[in-house]
């Protein structure tokens, strides 16, 4: 379970003040908002990545608001995926188990598991520069699943990749949520996105979280690759 | 079997419109007059050496003494120090400004460009005063700097290092700080994260750097000059021995052994290019 209690973040002038949020175990929730809204910053502050002002994040009911990101047990998925650049996608799936000082045997059985699980084991000695965009995120996904994480955050994973690959990592991630149990918090501002993956969608309105209000009509038309279609910017 | 495909005649074939053809053929003329005035030099080098009849210098003679062999020793050495001294600063400073934003960052990075746009023979006099007129005389009593081969080592190191913060500077910068965030994420520490992430991805800013700094220690004069003196078989770097030998009016063994430095540099230069080149560097997209 992902929580914050009267959460306040500065970054830079901007700032969001008195966040509550509360998400349940093992659910699958999108978190949408327009630009500059602060969703990437509430998903930084709960990764550890930006400076708490004041209020609390509880994870699974511990208080880490002020731990170490790499103790805080969040795999975390950036826009563009962020790989190394020198490693291969072996090394990006071990990454996080080294640091961990893991026996190589459990690495490479971990390795194995999640190259399967993303369907990129033919990828592995491949470096990120010959990966596609899906692939390049499928890399980012098993790098931060590889650690077993309780809580997922993906920052737009999807939001520069065609629309067919759109289309294949949304069932991918909606059958490795499921397998996996994590709970994931998924920033984006694409409609179509929010409706395929959410058990609960909330929207980041003036620095405040507020429940998702069925508008269907204007849902409906969203044409896709339009505005909240997928490739949205 | 497939067919050949048909041949186009060349007069069919597409060929860039005009203003695109005077545009490039612009930039080859600009561009091209510099590379040809850059020969222009090193050939009329080549040619007072070995053609012209005003120049009678034993060139073997020059190449093969003493004088010639201790300068070349002292400058290979010497600029080899330098770029290790340069990156070993260069680096922390070049990821620090370019990681973080404080109070002052403006006038720091205005500081770090002093030995850039400061006239050679100044920054010579600065060190000269340093070491020899405030407290940290104390050094150069100790150790023996000013006139001595530490001063060309300091003299080459307080230009050479500006550039390698500068050029390290901009290779940070293009390096997105998200990856080392993700590695925060994933259990690295700070220190971790940089040495795991950051420097494997810096290694071409860090060549560049590297034959920056070994470049520009090879060709510095000025601040040498002031600094650690023109003492024959002491400080007389490569440079040096040009300017002495032009003292002494021996211009043909001045010549050559600035086309010995020209060699020097450029098949250290090739080096380093193939290597940045190679896949030995990843390609960082």
């Amino acid at each position: 379970m992902i929580e914050t209690v009267d959460l306040t973040v500065f970054a830079g002038e901007f700032s969001l003040a008195r966040v509550n949020l509360k998400i349940p175990a093992g659910s699958y929730c999108v978190l949408m908002g327009r630009t500059g809204s602060g969703k990437t910053t509430l998903l930084e502050a709960i990764c550890g990545l930006k400076r708490i002002v004041s209020g609390q994040v509880l994870i699974d009911g511990e208080d880490v608001t002020y731990m170490k990101p790499g103790e805080r047990g969040i795999g975390f998925v950036p826009q563009d995926g962020s790989l190394f650049q020198t490693m291969t996608v072996w090394r990006h799936l071990a990454f996080a188990l080294q640091i961990r000082g893991w026996s190589k045997a459990d690495i490479q059985q971990r390795v194995e598991e999640m190259a399967a699980l993303l369907e990129i084991t033919d990828l592995l000695d491949r470096k990120p520069h010959g990966l596609s965009g899906g692939e390049r995120q499928r890399v980012a996904l098993g790098r931060a699943l590889s650690f077993h994480p309780t809580i997922l955050c993906l920052d737009e994973p999807l939001s520069a990749l065609d629309y067919d690959t759109h289309a294949q990592m949304i069932r991918l991630l909606k059958r490795v949520q499921q397998e996996t149990g994590v709970t994931a918090l998924h920033v984006t501002h694409n409609i179509m996105e929010a409706e395929q993956l959410a058990d609960r969608r909330l929207h980041i309105v003036d620095g405040q979280i507020v429940e998702h209000v069925e508008q269907p009509v204007k849902a409906e038309l969203q044409p896709p690759g339009k505005e909240g279609g997928p490739g949205a910017p | 079997m497939s067919e050949a495909p048909p041949r186009i005649s060349t007069k069919d074939r597409w060929r860039p419109p005009a203003t695109d053809r005077a545009f490039y053929t612009g930039l080859i003329i600009l561009g091209g007059s510099y590379l040809l005035f850059i020969l222009a030099m090193v050939a009329a080098d080549v040619y007072f050496v070995f053609f012209s009849a005003k120049n009678n210098v034993d060139v073997a003679a020059v190449l093969l003494s003493e004088d010639m062999a201790y300068s070349i020793k002292l400058s290979l050495i010497s600029c080899c120090v330098t770029t290790i001294l340069a990156l070993w600063c260069a680096v922390p400073i070049g990821y620090f400004m370019s990681r973080h934003n404080f109070f002052g960052k403006s006038l720091i990075d205005a500081m770090l460009d002093i030995p850039i746009v400061l006239p050679p023979l100044v920054i010579g006099l600065s060190l000269l005063i340093l070491f020899r007129q405030t407290p940290v005389k104390f050094l150069d009593d100790l150790f023996g700097i000013a006139f001595h081969i530490p001063a060309v080592i300091i003299a080459q190191f307080s230009v050479a290092c500006a550039f390698a913060v500068r050029t390290l500077r901009g290779t940070f910068d293009e390096i997105p700080m998200r990856r080392e965030q993700v590695a925060l994420t994933l259990g690295c520490s700070r220190s971790q994260a940089f040495w795991m992430v950051v420097m494997p991805e810096s290694k071409r800013g860090l060549l560049t750097a590297a034959t920056l700094a070994w470049a520009r220690s090879l060709g510095e004069f000025g601040p040498i000059l002031i600094f650690a003196g023109t003492t024959r078989g002491r400080t007389d770097v490569l440079p040096i021995a040009v300017h002495m030998e032009i003292s002494a009016g021996r211009l043909g063994a001045a010549v050559v052994i600035s086309l010995m430095m020209v060699a020097i540099a450029m098949t250290v230069l090739i080096t380093f290019r193939l290597l940045v080149g190679r896949s030995l560097v990843p390609n960082l997209n």
